[in-house]
């Protein structure tokens, strides 16, 4: 029963769906297609703005997709479609933002205040210990 | 006294967040600032509205101070807009020009006849791909481009005579002394 339930529960929440249908973009280059659709899941849509380019139905979204499909069939690499994407809607559309000086707050707040918030309880631990010994 | 201090420490960093976090709830997180800020107009070129022979491209845009308005006829938002518009147009000489997004020739047209056009000349962009290069992601929006063709402000929604003195007017006025 216990396996059933975990076999369930797996198969319910672990799925790598796209929203579109996948013979709507063709490719020649599997290594292309592997590209795009990366860069789907990694860029936003700036009308639902938590979904990414592969869910969104926003008129928008789709416009986005057939850009990114152009470029990519035009040659572009996945480096140079991101540039060219950031290059008119800014850093926002990437759903992991860059890593740079402006960002790095963003990147490390969340180890440093675990790294404080751990030293600090060991800290109190350890005087807790001393003054328990005496 | 040392020890009152050390006591007070998390009400400091709680109340120093809690100011991170109010100012953040103030923000609007779905307005993008423009990516083409301080950088010249893309190069582009799209039919005319007002005749289909001719051409709205980025050289239009160097020369004097101009708006671009990213509009369409089944924009509702850009009817609250419109009699901002068709006042810039009649109070200043910026010229307005129009980016129509993926609209029908003749309701564009329809809809500028029936509400008046405040616009120099507005393109035709069918397909949506120029605004794409605009960083465009949603009607109206209206830009601010300078005499030497760079990008200077945008505003995304609906533009009123509020914004339109608050944010625009200062910029244009540096422009114009400068």
């Amino acid at each position: 029963m216990k396996y059933l339930f975990t076999l369930l529960f797996y198969g319910l929440t672990i799925n790598f769906v796209y929203a579109i249908p996948v013979d709507r973009y063709q490719f020649d280059d599997p290594q292309a297609q592997a590209e795009f659709y990366q860069l789907l899941k990694e860029l936003r849509c700036l009308v639902c703005q938590n979904q990414d380019l592969s869910d969104s139905n926003a008129s928008l979204a789709e416009d986005l997709r057939q850009e990114v499909y152009a470029l990519i069939q035009q040659g572009y690499s996945k480096a140079e479609v991101l540039r060219y994407v950031t290059d008119r809607y800014g850093d926002f559309i990437l759903f992991k933002p860059p890593l740079q000086v402006s960002t790095y707050a963003l990147w490390f707040t969340p180890f440093a205040l675990l790294l404080l918030a751990t030293g600090l309880l060991l800290y109190r631990i350890k005087r807790r210990t001393i003054l328990l010994d005496n | 006294m040392n020890k009152l201090l050390y006591r007070a420490i998390p009400f400091i960093i709680f109340f120093a967040m809690a100011l991170l976090l109010w100012r953040g709830l103030n923000s609007d997180p779905t307005v993008l600032p423009s990516a083409l800020i301080n950088k010249p107009v893309p190069v582009f070129k799209v039919p005319r509205l007002d005749d289909s022979q001719a051409y709205f491209s980025h050289e239009d845009l160097s020369g004097e101070i101009s708006l671009v308005n990213v509009w369409a006829s089944w924009c509702l938002p850009c009817r609250d807009e419109h009699a901002t518009l068709m006042s810039i147009a009649r109070t200043t000489r910026i010229p307005i020009y129009g980016l129509n997004y993926k609209d029908n020739w003749q309701d564009a047209r329809d809809w500028l006849n029936r509400y008046g056009d405040p616009y120099v000349s507005s393109g035709f962009d069918e397909d949506g791909r120029i605004a794409i290069d605009w960083g465009f992601y949603g009607v109206p929006e209206t830009f601010l481009i300078d005499q030497a063709g760079i990008v200077r402000y945008k505003h995304a929604g609906i533009l009123t005579p509020q914004i339109w003195r608050a944010q625009f007017l200062p910029l244009i006025n540096e422009m114009t002394t400068a």
